[in-house]
């Protein structure tokens, strides 16, 4: 599944710019994603690790820099053939109207797809195994329309896995699920990573981010404040600085990973914390 | 895998593809039709010939008829069944292209612009005295031409989104209706009527040559949408995720956007501007197949029954009366559209 080539890193990105028209969002992002590690990118909102990650997966263009994806520059390649590499699951995908779950996770099966071969046996088979792996075979005829947000999640991650690729990345794969659905859907990711695929995924909450990361990169207003393993990055300082919250960091009572534990709030009697930094809102309208 | 698409393989697996079986259906219901307009078009009309007649010049048999008989069936009833089957179906396929890549069921050439630059290019051509059919032509050619590349090159932003075409195309649309407005106030008498009757839409005496350009345009076109078709069909998982698929987005939006601007040129060329079957083509096709696919030369098919059926209505339902198929699209049009958005109302308030 991953190249044949001997660099530690499956992905890569060096000295890259990236942004918007007229608005850079990043400037000379260096930033290794180590072959099989489960990373995690975090911070506030708009401080550009989902632009990083949309760079790193081609969907925009660096002004400046380059890609580097099992050792190959991404602008050099065929767009089809980076596709059976690196896989993406945008943070809001759009959903065909009444698209059947099987027809979905088939469009999955584009890159390797012609005008003459469609749908071969190869295809059927791999859209069966993708959803089977999440658990969602038994929805394979369903509309999309008519699943939970847990499933749809499930389905939507069987869509990148038909891509077959060794890189994974994920924009924010639990925004708008319960507690539950979260960690099922975290538990899927660190079994896809078990079985060997090297993952890029953006989440808000720390703890959990501790919990299944090997990695952490943490940005800030477009930067990389910190990166390494999760005990490495997550530290009382690191959330100050990136989040502007005061907070203890203690460990996890069941696996001794990094657990974020924020500061006394003001009306149970903790001290008036300074204003965060003004942090632009997420515009979700921008994708 | 799922009942409602079947997988078909052939050639040991060298050619695979899925086909959804109300889609199958639906299009072999339009072709029925459309061969029983073509026949009606054929063997009826002004002039009185026998079915045996009829039948006869078209095998080839001119022993027992009069030579204008044999004129009124070849050359007169034949290329207009033909143009007309050809332009509704240009139609019918533009009006899928441009919903699609809108995303939007409104996004239908005659409302975005598309038709507007052709017909505004013919209308130049007509009141300034160049009235041949030909220059018409050129006209409505230069002017869909010269519009579409407005649209596109003011809807581009690093990127050709659904709704920005919309937009800009609506407000091309008001600008040309425009520019129609003062050629025909300026205008002679005569140019002006000729003018607004070619602006209707009419198959009326639409002959060889206009088949033949339709032809030639088929033959070019017709390989350029089945490529099209699985790369807009792809895009229906919104830009990002389709170029994480492996699709080029930018380079196809462009081509399928000139792809349905040259369907929309072939239509007006032969037709003029015919109003709502490029809107209503696809939209009663997603309401029969159950929506799935961009269903581009499916819309064709119906394109062409339908503005077929208009000619004839027009022709024969008031005869001696004749309307040009162009008003009777509108009004027929018209009122579909009115149905539709009450439908679409009594659903969400009910």
């Amino acid at each position: 599944m991953t190249g044949t080539d001997a660099s530690p890193d499956a992905l890569e990105a060096r000295g890259v710019s990236l942004g918007y028209p007229r608005r850079e969002v990043i400037e000379g992002l260096d930033l290794r994603i180590r072959r099989d590690s489960f990373t995690v990118l975090i911070g506030p909102n708009a401080c550009g690790k989902s632009t990083a990650l949309k760079g790193l997966a081609r969907l925009i263009d660096p002004s400046r820099g380059s890609i580097v994806l099992n050792g190959h520059d991404i602008a050099h390649r065929r767009t089809r053939d980076v596709a059976r590499e690196l896989a993406l699951l945008p943070q809001s995908p759009i959903t065909p109207p009444s698209v059947t779950v099987g027809d979905l996770v088939a469009r999955g099966r584009a890159p390797y797809q012609s005008l003459l071969r469609q749908y071969s046996r190869d295809d059927e088979r791999i859209v069966r195994e993708s959803l089977a792996t999440t658990g969602t075979l038994d929805l394979i005829d369903r509309t999309v329309d008519e699943l939970s947000g847990g499933q749809r999640q499930r389905v939507w991650i069987s869509v990148v896995l038909a891509q077959q690729t060794g890189v994974l990345l994920l924009d924010e794969p639990t925004t708008y699920l319960d507690l539950a659905h979260q960690i099922e859907v975290l538990d899927l990711c660190a079994r896809l990573h078990a079985e060997g695929r090297t993952l890029v995924v953006v989440l808000h909450d720390l703890t959990l981010a501790a919990r299944y990361a090997t990695d952490i990169v943490a940005f800030k207003a477009g930067r990389v404040v910190a990166q390494g393993a999760p005990a490495e990055v997550i530290t009382a300082a690191t959330v100050r600085e990136v989040f502007g919250v005061e907070c203890a960091v203690i460990a996890d009572p069941h696996t001794g990973t990094p657990l974020v534990v924020p500061a006394r709030p003001p009306h149970l009697g903790g001290e008036t914390q300074p204003p965060a930094e003004p942090t632009h809102r997420e515009d979700r309208s921008r994708s | 895998m799922s009942a409602a698409r079947a997988t078909v393989r052939l050639l040991g697996e060298r050619v695979s593809f899925r086909v959804g079986r109300r889609l199958v259906a639906t299009v072999g219901a339009v072709l029925l039709l459309l061969v029983v307009c073509a026949a009606i078009a054929l063997y009826t009309g002004n002039s009185a010939i026998s079915v045996d007649g009829v039948t006869a010049i078209l095998l080839g048999d001119y022993a027992g008829s009069t030579s204008f008989e044999i004129y009124t069936v070849l050359d007169v009833r034949l290329p207009r069944m033909l143009a007309a089957v050809i332009a509704g179906g240009a139609l019918g396929i533009s009006g899928a292209i441009f919903q699609r890549l809108t995303d939007n069921p409104l996004g239908s050439p005659d409302l975005i612009g598309f038709t507007g630059g052709a017909a505004t290019g013919a209308l130049l051509v007509i009141t300034t005295g160049g009235g041949l059919a030909v220059g018409t032509a050129l006209g409505a050619f230069a002017g869909g031409v010269v519009a579409a590349a407005v649209i596109l090159a003011l809807a581009w932003r690093s990127g050709l989104e659904g709704y920005r075409l919309i937009l800009v195309g609506i407000g091309v649309t008001a600008v040309l209706s425009a520019v129609r407005a003062y050629l025909l106030s300026r205008a002679d008498l005569e140019d002006a009527q000729a003018g607004l009757r070619w602006l209707t839409g009419s198959l009326d005496g639409r002959d060889w040559g206009d088949v033949g350009i339709g032809a030639v345009a088929c033959l070019m076109l017709v390989p350029a949408t089945i490529l099209a078709h699985r790369p807009l069909d792809r895009l229906a998982v919104g830009s990002e995720l389709a170029t994480a698929q492996g699709l080029t987005v930018s380079r196809w939006r462009i081509g399928i956007a000139l792809i349905g601007t040259a369907w929309v040129g072939v239509a007006v060329v032969i037709a003029g501007p015919v109003a709502f079957v490029a809107l209503a083509a696809p939209h009663i096709l997603r309401s029969l197949t159950g929506g799935a696919g961009p269903l581009l030369l499916s819309s064709g098919l119906l394109g062409g029954l339908l503005l077929l059926l208009a000619d004839l209505v027009g022709l024969r339902l008031f005869a001696p009366t004749q309307l040009p198929a162009g008003v009777v699209t509108a009004v027929v049009g018209g009122a579909y559209l009115l149905w539709i958005l009450q439908r679409r109302r009594g659903r969400t308030m009910g």
